[in-house]
């Protein structure tokens, strides 16, 4: 799909809601230089979320749905939980069915795409929480990534349950006290991320979402490497507030504490050695693009003056 | 977006002619084949065009799913590959479909069990994905044995249920179910479910149609809602989403939706009759007695009216294609002149005579049973049996019934 898609007839453009509106004038669909600095500038791919107020789940959405390098060819898929809430507010198709069995949605559809769509990039990405992708969903999170399923898995992880009031989740961390682990949880916060490396995943980060030029990058390359080589998986700390005591404005606080070097989100990153590739290539384009860009300024410039 | 209207008479990659369904299935020449239930599958599958098949194995569906990876080997299906679990492969499934894709997997017993969450999800999301279901036990201690239990709780789910009787269903009745449940009115989930091993593992002589024909691709742009390809415009779907919401509208919209899907199932039913002549066949109906029956019950209830007949006993018969739509006006119609309602079946619970105690008038006509299950065959004779004692004559004592 291109904005071309999405025009409205002439005659019916007045009875259009003016979001709609906003979103065929100046959407981002087809910019591939679309970025987290578009927030705000341009048409976001979100209208206004229902998630609690300062929530940074929400800012993790606006972030990742600023970086998808091609929106108008990517189809989401979600579980369910406080994202659940969120998609119907996207501007992008986006699928929830049950709980905990989005990698396997995400497995028949990108193969679908795939078989419908030859010769076309169609990029899948999922995105669900810590209870959708760890507990309930891990068999069909492990067993996408061993086929090798191309496409993204975004966890939000909040370390709980955040959605049904705060139970314990097997991303928490030992020792935490919350509803269902009344006397502390007694194991470990689950190594996803390493799992994810030794399950086939070609790129994999574990982050937070304090920094949106961060969460740009590794969108980027996580959905590029997916669609290229193969799964990617992406883990990050989207804290819920409302359950670890915190108000409102100290979300993005929470997650910076959380990121310094000896604590559990430092950012970490695998990247497999196909992945290294693709991800120079794709940053030798980039330079290509930026100083051509350039010589055509000077040119112009020249022109003019 | 696909802008194609027709693709009739073009050819596949495979040289087959995308055809006319109608002319497919009842004017083109048919071959008589010796094959399996399970081989029967197959050659259905080859004929329909799908782009996506997800296996797992369980017995007894276990051939039919390997048969079908045969064909994908051999470029019949788009993508084909086997999941992790059958709750995973309801879900690649629905995925597949979400994304346009005709779709087709089968199941049994346990697997059916095991993916349940799915169906009302299928059905609620529209997608009309073909499941074939083999029904074996779900009991525990463990059977791989026939029993029919599983349908009871597929006919609640918002899919289409269809029971074959022979192979010769099987094979007509895949190929119409993509054309009755593809319909814009219906877009619904079809569960095809057989008898396992009684019709998957005995080889029967099937007529196909030829091999150089198929249906016609799925076009996901009839769908009633938005194909998840982002080829048509991406909305907000809305401004709260209901599941947030404690209110009237909310529920509302659930319970219209659900109705919105019941309502499916009935506009189905006039595809249906004009693909399967019906959603009942009818033998007799004039006689004192009727058995209504569905799936293999009908095989082992034809042989019982004959052993009757020999000693002077006359009676009907009522065989049930599709539970869902279920099929209550005819029953009611063809059971008006019987005294007494023989209702045999492959089960504990008596699912059938349920429903059809629930539709008929002076339902005290209903005998329910005989049942045989955990894999126990049907002989004929415990069916005549059971006539004979309803209506009150003399009979001999059989094995196992004391």
């Amino acid at each position: 799909m291109s904005k071309e898609r999405i025009k409205i007839a002439e005659e019916l453009y007045d009875i259009m809601p003016a979001e709609y509106q906003d979103l065929v004038k100046r959407a981002t669909y087809g910019n591939e230089q679309r970025g987290w600095k578009d927030i705000g500038n341009a048409k976001e791919l979100i209208e206004e979320h229902s998630l609690c107020a300062g929530c940074p789940e929400s800012m993790a959405f606006r972030y990742i749905l600023a970086s998808l390098p091609n929106p108008e060819d990517t189809v989401m898929v979600g579980s369910t939980g406080c994202t659940s809430l969120v998609f119907p507010h996207v501007a992008v198709h986006n699928i929830h069915s049950l709980f905990g069995n989005q990698n396997a949605i995400a497995s028949g559809l990108k193969r679908a795409l795939s078989v419908r769509f030859p010769d076309r990039v169609k990029d899948v990405v999922v995105l669900a929480g810590d209870g959708a992708t760890v507990d309930i969903g891990l068999d069909m999170t492990l067993q996408a990534w061993f086929r090798q399923e191309k496409f993204t898995t975004i966890c939000f992880d909040n370390e709980l349950y955040a959605n049904t009031g705060g139970q314990e989740s097997g991303l928490m961390q030992k020792g935490f006290v919350a509803k269902m682990a009344p006397v502390g949880k007694s194991f470990e916060k689950v190594r996803l991320p390493e799992i994810a490396r030794e399950s086939g995943c070609h790129y994999v980060v574990n982050c937070t979402v304090s920094k949106p030029n961060l969460v740009e990058k590794v969108i980027k390359n996580a959905v590029h490497i997916a669609r290229e080589i193969g799964p990617t998986y992406l883990q990050m700390y989207t804290p819920c507030i409302l359950e670890i005591g915190k108000n409102s404005m100290e979300g993005l606080q929470e997650m910076r504490d959380s990121e310094k070097p000896s604590e559990r989100f430092a950012y970490k990153e695998f990247v497999s050695e196909p992945a290294k590739e693709l991800i120079a290539e794709l940053a030798a384009k980039e330079k290509e693009r930026k100083a051509e860009a350039k010589r055509q300024l000077a040119s112009q410039t020249v022109a003019v003056g | 977006m696909a802008t194609q209207t027709s693709f009739i008479g073009q050819k596949n990659k495979k040289d087959q002619v995308y055809t006319d369904p109608w002319n497919m299935m009842f004017e083109a020449e048919r071959t008589p084949s010796f094959y399996t239930g399970s081989e029967v599958i197959k050659e259905a599958v080859r004929r329909a065009s799908c782009d996506m098949m997800v296996a797992y194995p369980i017995t007894p569906q276990s051939e039919a799913a390997a048969l079908c990876g045969e064909l994908f080997a051999e470029g019949y299906i788009g993508d084909y590959f086997r999941g992790e679990s059958e709750f995973a492969v309801m879900s690649q499934c629905a995925g597949a479909a979400f994304g346009g894709a005709r779709v087709f997997t089968t199941t049994a017993g346990p697997g059916t069990m095991r993916a349940m969450e799915n169906f009302p999800m299928w059905a609620g999301a529209r997608l009309p994905i073909q499941m074939i279901v083999t029904c074996r036990g779900i009991n525990s201690p463990l059977s791989i044995q026939p029993d029919t239990l599983e349908i009871s709780y597929l006919m609640q789910t918002g899919m289409l249920v269809w029971h074959a009787e022979t192979a010769q269903d099987f094979y007509d009745w895949i190929l119409m179910g993509y054309m009755v449940s593809e319909e814009p009115d219906v877009h619904l989930p079809l569960a095809l479910c057989c008898d396992g091993f009684f019709v998957t593992h005995t080889k029967d002589m099937v007529n196909l149609t030829p091999t150089e024909m198929c249906l016609p691709p799925y076009d996901p742009y009839r769908s009633p809602v938005p194909c998840m390809d982002m080829e048509c415009p991406p909305v907000r779907m809305m401004r709260d989403p209901f599941v947030m919401k404690s209110n009237y509208i909310s529920y509302a919209t659930h319970a219209s939706w659900q109705q919105e899907v019941w309502a499916a199932i009935e506009r189905s039913r006039k595809h249906t009759i004009r693909w399967m002549n019906g959603l009942i066949e009818t033998e007799n109906t004039d006689a004192d007695v009727v058995i209504v029956a569905s799936g293999t019950a009908v095989s082992q209830s034809r042989e019982a009216i004959a052993i009757l007949e020999d000693e002077g006993v006359k009676v009907g018969l009522v065989k049930v294609k599709t539970l869902r739509p279920w099929p209550g006006e005819e029953i009611k119609e063809a059971t008006k002149h019987a005294k007494h309602i023989i209702i045999p079946e492959f089960n504990v619970t008596g699912w059938l005579a349920r429903e059809v105690s629930a539709t008929i008038p002076n339902n005290e006509r209903v005998h329910a049973g005989p049942h045989v299950c955990g894999g126990m065959t049907m002989p004929p004779e415990i069916i005549a049996s059971e006539i004979k004692t309803v209506l009150g004559m003399k009979v001999p004592a059989l094995a196992g019934r004391g």
